[in-house]
């Protein structure tokens, strides 16, 4: 079978499964199914931001972690506000998670953009370290910051709202998760097959090539860094909800090196590579966890193997090595 | 005498205590090929690296049709108008000729921050693309992935992606390396063409092709040039057997 056919099938195959196995755990009433799916569909969201940045461009962000906190503190926050009903820099708090996905973004767009106009004309493990302080920063800083729970993290005590939906039931909050979920890999899918995707993916091959011709790299990199950080900063806002807390370990370097560790798993630049990494992340936890609690170690041995033997992760491993056409 | 398309002014480059370029001026006139010859190590490429900005002059001026680029970048002088090949092939592997050569053009249009519309169904760009790849004798390959081509038809998709920018000149770094008998004197047709769009600075080793091609060489030794005239001027210049042609023209 034609392997373009193969993935697209393979893709198919995740968006139906995502969807049915918390359908048949609403029905059979096993919430915390649903809940392992939802937290699958906003971790592979993350991944749809990193995927950008480290995929398609191959810049190696090992600070993404920071954009996740940044999107999960908005949230909450502008709920912490509303709860207490005071305000914070002159506006009131909300529980509305349409506004606050947008304050996430724009928020966690900004950041990308400073860390990405300090750190892009680095490359390798300069900017690897570069990314690691950034994110450092914002652990320490949401640490130390006693307003918002510092070390012992905030509390959100209401889900935020979703209009026409009750966040409250799993099935629900999964649904918004979800279609997040696939409205980014739909972006991710436009841009990679647009012209902008055709220079990112170039860049990261040959900038000096791309740069002859006329296209400087530098700004191409910019830009998807920060759209990179504002889909890992939105991922950021529906975890916050999910676990209905918000600490400074969602910005720790770990959390960075677990949204590596899905996209590498997945398949490095695959549309569906975050979503697949996602899932094998979630599965060892539950499973593994469960037995051990070195399931860290398992997972480690299962992320050397695909270095070693199926550098293409998953994805590749099933539908064959990426095509650009 | 027209106005020179390029000139270079008192140019010089220096790595460490290697003078790789020195004291270079030259022009390049409207529909000439200017050939670059000399030894191995007498520079050409650095000279070559000095125009397109992948390294920064130590001295001197380059304009390109009467506008000073001295300072502007790599991508900035690529969109003034230099279309250069690299000596050893650069090309962006993973993609096919075809998406390479529409990579170009995309450039050239200066259109990279699109994010809807998918290249491969932009039917007048692939046109485009087809076109230039016929042009070079690509059309059967344009699908293969550049990384897979042989050696030959990667030069010749570099000379490709040069077309697509339509540049004001041509900056070509040895461009029938490789190629053989039979596709150097098809690439020697083909810039015999090509210089009415657009003149071409030629770095060659192949003498026969810079013979038969150029309208005008310069000689470079050791960084510097030596003498610059027609094919019959640097067939007959003494400095230039004794140092560099030796014995290989006059027989
Ligand atoms: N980046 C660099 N750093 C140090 N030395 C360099 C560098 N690039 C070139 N050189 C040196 O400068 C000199 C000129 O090199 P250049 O590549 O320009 O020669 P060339 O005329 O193109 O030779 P060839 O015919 O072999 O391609 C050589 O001695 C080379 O070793
Ligand atoms: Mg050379």
């Amino acid at each position: 079978m034609d392997s373009t056919l193969k993935e697209w099938l393979l893709n198919a195959v995740m968006v139906v499964a995502l969807l049915l196995v918390p359908l048949w755990a609403w029905l059979a009433n096993e919430p915390f199914i649903i809940t392992l799916a939802t937290r699958i569909a906003i971790l592979a969201l993350a991944g749809v931001g990193l995927n950008i940045a480290l995929g398609l461009g191959g810049m190696v962000s090992f600070g993404h972690a920071l954009y996740l906190g940044i999107g999960g503190y908005v949230a909450g926050i502008a709920a912490h506000h509303a709860f207490h009903g005071t305000t914070v820099l002159g506006l009131p708090g909300t529980n509305q998670m349409l506004p606050i996905w947008a304050i996430a973004m724009i928020l966690s767009g900004a950041i990308a953009g400073v860390v990405g106009a300090l750190s892009l004309r680095t490359s390798g493990i300069f900017f690897i370290m570069i990314t690691l302080a950034f994110a450092q920063m914002g652990f320490f800083f949401a640490l130390s910051w006693p307003a918002y729970g510092g070390e012992d993290g905030l509390p959100i005590f209401v889900r935020n709202q979703f209009p026409g939906l009750n966040t409250l039931r799993p099935w629900e909050f999964f649904l918004i998760s979800y279609g997040v979920l696939l409205v980014a890999l739909g972006l991710f899918a436009l841009l990679r097959a647009a012209r902008f995707g055709a220079a990112l993916m170039a860049i990261r091959q040959n900038p000096d090539r791309v740069a002859a011709l006329g296209i400087t790299p530098f700004g191409v990199k910019l830009v998807a860094f920060v759209l990179s950080g504002m889909i890992t900063g939105l991922a950021g806002a529906l975890m916050a909800d999910l676990t209905r807390f918000v600490s400074p370990a969602m910005m720790a370097w770990t959390m960075s090196g677990e949204l590596i560790v899905i996209i590498i798993l997945g398949g490095v630049g695959r549309l569906f590579g975050p979503v697949a990494g996602a899932a094998i992340l979630v599965g060892f936890e539950v499973f593994f966890g469960g037995l051990t609690e070195h399931w860290k170690l398992w997972l480690g041995l299962v992320l050397l193997g695909v270095v070693l033997f199926a550098r293409g992760g998953i994805i590749g491993l099933i539908a064959g090595r990426a095509h650009h056409g | 005498m027209a106005d020179p398309v390029l000139s270079l002014e008192g140019l010089s480059k220096s790595f460490g205590a290697l003078r790789a370029t020195d004291q270079v001026s030259l022009t390049l006139l409207p529909g000439e090929i200017h050939a670059l010859i000399g030894p191995n190590g007498a520079g050409k490429s650095t000279l070559m690296g000095l125009i397109s900005g992948t390294l920064a002059p130590d001295a001197g001026s380059i304009s390109l049709g009467g506008q000073d680029i001295t300072a502007l970048s790599m991508p900035q002088r690529a969109r003034a108008g230099l279309g250069r090949s690299f000596q050893v092939s650069s090309l962006i592997a993973e993609y096919s000729a075809l998406r390479n050569v529409l990579l170009a053009l995309q450039a050239h249009d200066g259109h990279s921050f699109r994010f809807m519309r998918p290249v491969m169904r932009d039917k007048a760009l692939i046109a485009r693309a087809q076109a230039i790849l016929a042009r070079v004798g690509l059309a059967a390959r344009a699908s293969v992935e550049a990384g897979a081509l042989s050696h030959g038809e990667r030069r010749l998709l570099e000379i490709a992606m040069a077309l697509a920018l339509q540049p004001r000149c041509f900056l070509f770094d040895e461009p029938m390396a490789g190629l053989g008998a039979e596709g150097t004197a098809r690439l020697v047709d083909f810039l015999r063409g090509l210089k009415s769009e657009a003149p071409i600075l030629l770095v060659e080793h192949d003498m026969d092709a810079v013979f038969r091609l150029a309208d005008r060489i310069s000689v470079l030794v050791y960084g510097r040039i030596i003498a610059t005239g027609n094919a019959a001027e640097i067939r007959t210049n003494s400095d230039v057997r004794a140092i560099y042609l030796g014995e290989e023209v006059a027989s």
